[in-house]
């Protein structure tokens, strides 16, 4: 089964995103709650600057919910997941470092909400996100190397998000059910194709909700998936077609929506930021606005290390789906 | 889909790289690269009548390097890559390039344990096979030349 | 005349680079390494002097120049001192741009910030 229903609805009841220049030039610019144009955020590495966007998401949903949070579920794509606990290290509350590579704002948001729901929490926070330069370091070449990235990379974004889920039911937008991701691997080793890599795992999460809720996908407003990309996207469409369902035009990958074709991305963003910081702007506004009741938001992760890679091994996908709807009271 | 299927699906919908642009851009700008090299070789032997072809050749192997090492510090390197590919990258300046690069990149690490330790990271294996294979060419050569 | 050439199979050589990256995926490390390793058997072979004549930097610039300047230091080395040149010659013929690409690096490094563009 592994598709969990929050009897409780767990409310959403604060979000923030913090975004870099180059996302702040996309078509989604003008969602993003803070914009900060410097990419090292005023510290010494970039490192240092990905804490401080944790940092910056953390306590920006923290202040648009109006209360102390319990625990944070919080996860990044650096190793040991440094920028999660550097960041926690500040904010001083109950930590939960969860993993699941570019699909991570999806699995904390799930973990979030099942500790909300069982009752062992009242408030959780759920972060995740990405810098473009310690990615780039960290998985392919340094920034100042001359060399072209292949037509098909994607860009990693530069930005946090975080969301604040309470028991309190002073909001009407809840996350009601989700869907946990098997790993799935198709043998893509192409580490420039990650959209390839990751869309199985993407359509199997899928397939599985819909068939666990009976649910299809015109039931949703908007379904979402994190960085698939261009290939990625055109790749689960046809593989949901096989397993029958039909994604329609109600279906969007933020890795596409996130930057215009003339920022030069190639396939799209991609990284923990890319989902995090469109799902706590662009689409919870959305809600906000009440152009949206119910939507599917999955995140895609490529499990991959560069280990793995130098070693010759495939890259291994995985995604994560939550519902996010409108309740009664 | 099974696997073997899927790749050829992936290969399939893979856009493909404008080939025979991108290869007259790396032309290109290689070319010039070369050019520079050329007359930066017809310039020093102008200035440096006592200098022998190979001291020359090493003079102005040495400037490219150089110049490159700059333009990696001034950001502009990693942009003549982006536009010529192959054309920035296998000429000696692109050597330069991720040597410098990876300097850049590894300094907030420290000088010793950063930029030292890492800045041969992508140049290193050049340098590795170069010096075997030469060592193995030239082993060849003194075991022949000891039957000629 | 040089001139010409020098560009014209310069940047062939570059576009041959070129041409492996867009269709092996290969890492800029192993072009560059597989460039060496062409200079230098260009050079075993005597083709790469003959090359160097009649397009001079064309062929000297690209990194086959470093591998064909390894190869024939070493053998320059042996003629002149035997065994000892095996190891001594390769390094020592191209010692300048090593040198110089180790110092521009330390110093470059210690001076510029890398930015994400």
């Amino acid at each position: 089964m592994s598709t969990i229903f929050f009897k409780h609805q767990p409310r959403i009841v604060g979000w923030y995103s913090v975004a870099g220049k180059k996302e702040s030039e996309g078509p989604l610019g003008n969602t993003f709650s803070r914009i900060v144009k410097d990419e090292y955020f005023g510290e010494k590495t970039h490192e240092g600057a990905e804490r401080k966007f944790f940092v910056t998401a953390i306590q920006g949903a923290i202040q648009a919910a109006g209360v102390q949070p319990d625990i944070v579920f919080a996860g990044d794509l650096l190793n040991q997941i440094v920028s999660s606990s550097f960041a926690m290290r500040e904010i001083g509350l109950p930590y939960v470092g969860v993993y699941g590579a570019c699909s991570t704002m999806a699995l904390s948001l799930l973990v979030a909400a099942t500790f909300v729901d069982a009752g062992v929490v009242k408030n959780a926070v759920a972060v995740a996100g990405s810098h473009f330069a310690t990615a780039e370091r960290q998985y392919r070449t340094p920034l100042e190397f001359g060399n072209q990235r292949p037509p098909t990379s994607q860009w990693t974004v530069t930005g946090a998000g975080a969301t604040f889920l309470s028991t309190s039911k002073k909001s009407r937008v809840a996350v009601t059910c989700g869907t946990i991701g098997r790993v799935v691997d198709y043998g893509v080793k192409d580490v420039n194709n990650m959209g390839a890599a990751m869309a199985p795992a993407a359509a199997d999460t899928l397939a599985r909700h819909f068939a666990n809720t009976q649910t299809k996908p015109s039931d949703y407003d908007a379904i979402f998936s994190g960085d698939l990309g261009q290939i990625g996207e055109e790749a689960l469409r046809d593989l949901l077609k096989d397993k029958g369902y039909d994604l329609g035009e109600n279906y969007y990958d933020c890795g596409k929506l996130i930057y215009a074709a003339r920022q030069k991305v190639d396939m799209g963003g991609s990284g923990c930021g890319c989902s995090a910081v469109t799902l706590n702007g662009f689409i919870l506004d959305k809600f906000q606005k009440g152009e949206y009741h119910k939507v599917l938001f999955m995140a895609t992760g490529a499990l991959l290390s560069p280990t793995t890679t130098f070693q010759g091994e495939s890259t291994p996908g995985i995604a994560n789906a939550v519902v996010i709807e409108e309740v009664t009271a | 889909m099974d696997r073997a299927e899927y790749a050829e699906y992936i290969k399939k919908i893979t856009p493909k790289s404008k080939i025979w642009s991108s290869l007259l851009r790396a032309f290109i700008v290689g070319g010039l690269i070369c050019l520079l090299g050329e007359s930066l070789n017809a310039l020093y032997k102008m200035w440096l009548p006592n200098y022998d072809q190979t001291q020359i050749g090493a003079l102005v192997s040495s400037t490219l390097i150089f110049l490159a090492a700059v333009l990696t510090g001034l950001g502009v390197y990693d942009k003549i890559g982006y536009f010529a590919g192959g054309g920035s990258i296998v000429p000696i300046t692109g050597f330069s390039n991720s040597i410098t690069s990876a300097a850049m990149e590894f300094r907030k690490e420290g000088i010793i344990f950063g930029t030292c330790a890492n800045m041969f990271k992508i140049a290193g294996p050049v340098i590795v096979v170069g010096v075997a294979i030469a060592m193995l060419c030239g082993l060849g050569y003194f075991i022949v030349g000891l039957f000629i | 005349m040089t001139f010409l050439w020098a560009f014209l199979v310069g940047g062939f050589i570059c576009a041959l680079g070129q041409l492996l990256i867009l269709k092996t995926n290969w890492t800029p490390a192993r072009i560059l390494v597989t460039f060496v390793v062409l200079g230098a058997l260009l050079q075993v072979c005597m083709v790469f002097d003959s090359l160097k004549q009649f397009a001079g930097a064309g062929v000297t610039t690209p990194i086959t120049g470093f591998g064909a300047g390894l190869v024939k230091g070493t053998f320059e080395n042996i003629d002149k001192y035997g065994f000892i040149g095996i190891f001594t010659g390769g390094l020592t013929a191209m010692s300048a741009g090593i040198a110089v690409a180790i110092v521009s690096g330390l110093v470059i490094g210690m001076i510029f910030k890398s930015r994400s563009k």
